[in-house]
């Protein structure tokens, strides 16, 4: 940790800090041996709340956003390893089991993040993983199940990119959201590949690859995949080995709140 | 093909050192990672932090590069097709950086893959989990140091590609082991630029100085 670099760059900007801080500051003394280190960032974040008093609200949106998100996947896995028959190895089970405890672990995080800054988490929405029928075998059909976890964990590393400049203003949670967006693409990238196995259809990668999913439903979670220009370079062509389809792997697209949101509700009752 | 990946081969292909260095007049030649001031200046502000993202993809770019050259025994077809698509995702990248900086883009770095057997899948997948995780952490740590905010969605659209091929390579080496990486609150890693620069300084030959980085 760079807690010691943290304060004095503070200390260069705003000399009077611990000043602003005052009785907090044995509190400082004793904090990294108090708390876990895992909560510290959210710690120092509720500290520089008490001394600046404010958590811009706009942040607090983005992590109550993200929690909703987290809600649903967490539900999703925790309902889907219930139905133990449905998967037909043990690795399967096992990886959604380790993908259900980060998403547990992320819906604890994000909770308390909030909480430290003074806000208030949403409630847990009721939610329907049938999609009004849409997926009405989704807990019955192993391939059902995979297409949806794909379609969750896709849009969610989607739903983080797009979030990212709105948390510029708090480097401590722009970090902590970095860090759960990569390991919501590696649960991606091990979704597809168990589809990528289980179907025998090489399209699926770990990658996204233009904006092609097999499954007509999930159409909106890949819309906008297939931009092939990054600040205005065309990325297609750079080099004679980087194809269309290279060119739109290469770089994953966000999505907007509203474009998740209207993905995110159709598996939402209330 | 762009030097640094004919460099790569040549000393793969056991050509002498000396050959290799009188390629590289503007490189130190330094494995030394401690930091005087001297070597490859990176730039200052976000000019820094993008040069440190196009450092990084061209040592990713050029390890994927010698693995499609000379693919490991044993490795499968599905394997070949992939590992070549991560390749060409890592170009992707690398030319990006290069076009994005312009004429604020380091050099080309001679890197040094020499402790890596690339004949061996343990040994090939074992660094490439290396290099892919210490991607997927650097991006992480350096999102915070972006002052424009076009640059970090950029670093967004890189990082989760890399976590991608992180996962992917993980399983590779163990199936299951995608995200076993995460802390106890489910995060991926996240460092310091120099932290990063340590743990790659022994693949990267040129020296850089990192002095510039924001810390």
């Amino acid at each position: 940790m760079d807690l010691q670099n943290i304060f004095s760059e503070i200390e260069k900007k705003d000399p009077e800090i611990y000043d602003r801080l005052d009785s907090r500051r044995n509190v400082m003394k004793q904090f990294g041996r108090v708390m876990a280190l895992t909560a510290v960032p959210f710690a120092l974040g509720s500290m520089l709340k008490k001394a600046y008093g404010r958590t811009p609200s706009d942040v607090l949106a983005v992590l109550n956003f993200a929690l909703t998100l987290e809600y649903l996947e967490a539900a999703f896995y925790a309902e889907a390893i219930t139905h133990t028959s449905l998967f037909p190895t043990a690795a399967s089970l096992n990886a959604f089991t380790t993908i259900g405890t980060h998403e547990n672990a992320h819906v604890a995080f994000l909770k308390s993040a909030i909480t430290s800054s003074s806000g208030t988490p949403v409630d847990k929405p009721t939610f329907d993983f049938t999609a009004g029928g849409t997926f009405s075998d989704v807990f019955t059909n192993y391939a059902t199940l995979l297409g949806v976890a794909q379609a969750f964990e896709d849009t969610g590393v989607r739903a983080y990119k797009g979030q990212a400049a709105t948390l510029m203003e708090n480097p401590t949670v722009l970090t902590a959201a970095l860090q759960i967006h990569s390991i919501e693409a590696r649960h991606a990238a091990h979704i597809r590949s168990m589809r990528r196995a289980s179907t025998g259809n090489t399209k699926i990668k770990p990658w996204i690859t233009g904006k092609y999913t097999d499954i007509a439903a999930t159409q909106p979670v890949y819309n906008g995949e297939e931009n092939e220009v990054q600040a205005n370079i065309t990325i297609t062509g750079i080099t004679s080995l980087v194809t269309q389809d290279a060119a739109t792997e290469s770089f994953d697209e966000p999505l907007t709140k509203d474009e998740v949101l209207a993905i995110a509700n159709l598996f939402i009752v209330q | 093909m762009p030097n640094v990946h004919r460099r790569t081969f040549l000393k793969y292909a056991g050509m002498s050192a000396a050959i290799l260095s009188a390629g590289s007049v503007l490189s130190s030649c330094s494995d030394d990672d401690t930091n005087d001031g001297t070597g490859v200046s990176l730039g200052s502000g976000d000019v820094a932090v993008l040069n440190y993202a196009f450092a990084l993809e061209q040592l990713e770019a050029a390890f994927y590069t010698q693995v499609i050259l000379t693919p490991y025994s044993g490795i499968s077809d599905s394997e070949m097709t992939l590992l070549t698509d991560i390749r060409n995702h890592e170009i992707a990248h690398r030319e990006f950086f290069r076009k994005a900086l312009s004429t604020g883009a380091i050099q080309d770095l001679q890197v040094d893959f020499s402790t890596i057997d690339f004949t061996s899948r343990d040994k090939v997948l074992a660094a490439a989990q290396t290099f892919e995780d210490l991607g997927v952490a650097a991006y992480n740590g350096a999102g915070k140091y972006i002052t424009t905010p076009a640059y970090l969605a950029l670093a967004g659209k890189i990082v989760s590609v890399e976590a991608r091929h992180a996962a992917y390579i993980r399983d590779l080496v163990s199936n299951g082991t995608f995200s076993s990486n995460a802390d106890s609150n489910g995060l991926d890693g996240a460092k310091t630029p120099t932290d990063v620069f340590a743990a790659a300084s022994v693949y990267i030959k040129t020296q850089i100085n990192t002095n510039t980085l924001p810390k």
